[in-house]
């Protein structure tokens, strides 16, 4: 017998009407439950763009290497960085770090105890969307202007 | 450990087609989860047209209609009809929520999609086993626990503010839609307690004639029973009653933190 892992596998067993067990199925979650919806899709946004933040920082970390390592290591990070695939993944890596910042100011107001209303967590919702995408292009705008 | 897809014997297949009598004019189609313990088959879903010009206004009317006039083997938990009784809570296009208060979509070209619960194991049909939920709810003991008789004369008196603050908990009537709805509770429903018992909790721990507030706080110091709230938020959202299990729970969070200091 394999041991259980999760207590509640035994009110998986059910019995037919003979008397005979039966496993009981799990109802659908995922795969029926509106998860489009604002409250569990910025949840799900908040978690994922920590994650990709974080591997984001590997990149900064290779650049900085290369830059203690020599001039020919760090002209090719800034080639692979200033490439069409590098510019994009550090476009969607700025989207992600004002994303996952923004919303992490919500958590704190959350945790403060204010903005649990449900049409407030929706305004705050939108406020972070609006703002990821403004504060992304702003960054990059301002980028371009300081690189020239 | 969560797993995102369903184990082989829940996947769904696709069901019978029942179809309404000729001449209906405001037809509308309702696709419902079926699982029968004898048939030996997996769960289908099943679709059941119906003549809106003969049936009552909600989603809970047309569940009835169809038990009584198409298929006596749909299988559905109903009783108050009028959302106090938490019986007839369901998956309805997406959201948890009560039959009986979900007005059907006039909207014809739609079909109303029905599920069970979601994440619950199925005795049959719309009707999931709640026993977790229900050995949840009797771990952070739901009644009054007082050191302190009562007067020998009259209640234990509460000030109007002090009232004022079960206001938003007691209106509970544990249908358990927030509970079924909160991913967290879907990937640690073993030890999570879920939206709806940890508002049951807090209930009590609202209540200024409780004295066992200590206790109640230091059972639910734990990383699994109230740490899986993740202020998702998918729990207020769905309440069919209008309540807000999150701010429930992030108030014993707050009293949690305080009584640190």
């Amino acid at each position: 017998m394999p041991i259980m892992q999760d207590s509640r596998e035994a009110t998986m067993a059910g019995r037919r009407s003979d008397g005979s067990p039966v496993k009981r199925p799990l109802s659908p979650h995922l795969q029926v439950y509106d998860m489009l919806q604002m409250t569990s899709a910025l949840s799900i946004s908040s978690r994922i763009t920590g994650a990709a933040w974080s591997v984001g920082l590997v990149l900064m970390v290779w650049w900085l290497v290369a830059a203690a390592a020599g001039p020919e290591a760090f002209a090719g990070v800034q080639w692979f960085m200033s490439s069409f695939l590098g510019m994009l993944g550090l476009f969607g890596l700025t989207a992600a770090a004002w994303f996952h910042t923004l919303n992490g100011v919500r958590h704190l107001a959350w945790d403060a105890g204010y903005g649990y209303q449900i049409q407030d967590t929706y305004r705050t919702g939108r406020w972070v969307l609006i703002g990821t995408a403004v504060a992304t292009v702003l960054t990059w705008v301002l980028a371009f202007i300081a690189w020239g | 450990m969560a797993t995102f897809t369903l184990p082989k014997n829940s996947t769904i297949q696709p069901g019978k087609t029942h179809k309404v009598e000729a001449g209906a004019k405001n037809v509308k189609a309702f696709k419902i989860y079926r699982w029968d313990p004898d048939s030996g088959e997996n769960p289908r879903t099943d679709t059941y047209e119906i003549d809106l010009e003969k049936c009552g206004p909600m989603v809970l009317d047309a569940l009835i209609k169809i038990k009584n006039e198409v298929d006596t083997t749909l299988t559905f938990r109903r009783s108050c009809r009028e959302g106090i009784c938490g019986s007839c809570s369901m998956n309805i296009d997406g959201l948890n929520t009560l039959a009986c208060l979900k007005p059907i979509d006039d909207n014809v070209s739609g079909e109303v999609k029905i599920y069970p619960l979601p994440h619950l194991p199925v005795v049959k049909d719309l009707v999931p086993d709640l026993s977790q939920l229900y050995a949840q709810l009797r771990s952070v003991e739901p009644w009054l626990k007082s050191e302190t008789p009562p007067p020998p004369d009259g209640e234990r008196l509460q000030s109007k503010d002090e009232r004022a603050k079960l206001d938003g908990l007691w209106e509970c009537i544990l249908c358990f839609c927030c509970s079924t709805a909160c991913p967290s509770y879907w990937w640690n429903g073993d030890r999570y307690l879920g939206p709806a018992v940890l508002l049951q909790a807090y209930r009590w721990i609202a209540d200024s004639r409780d004295e066992a507030t200590g206790e109640r706080l230091d059972n639910l110091q734990d990383p699994f029973r109230l740490y899986r709230c993740h202020t998702i938020m998918n729990c207020a959202r769905t309440c069919p009653k209008g309540l807000n299990p999150a701010a429930a729970i992030g108030k014993i969070k707050q009293m949690m933190v305080e009584r640190e200091t």
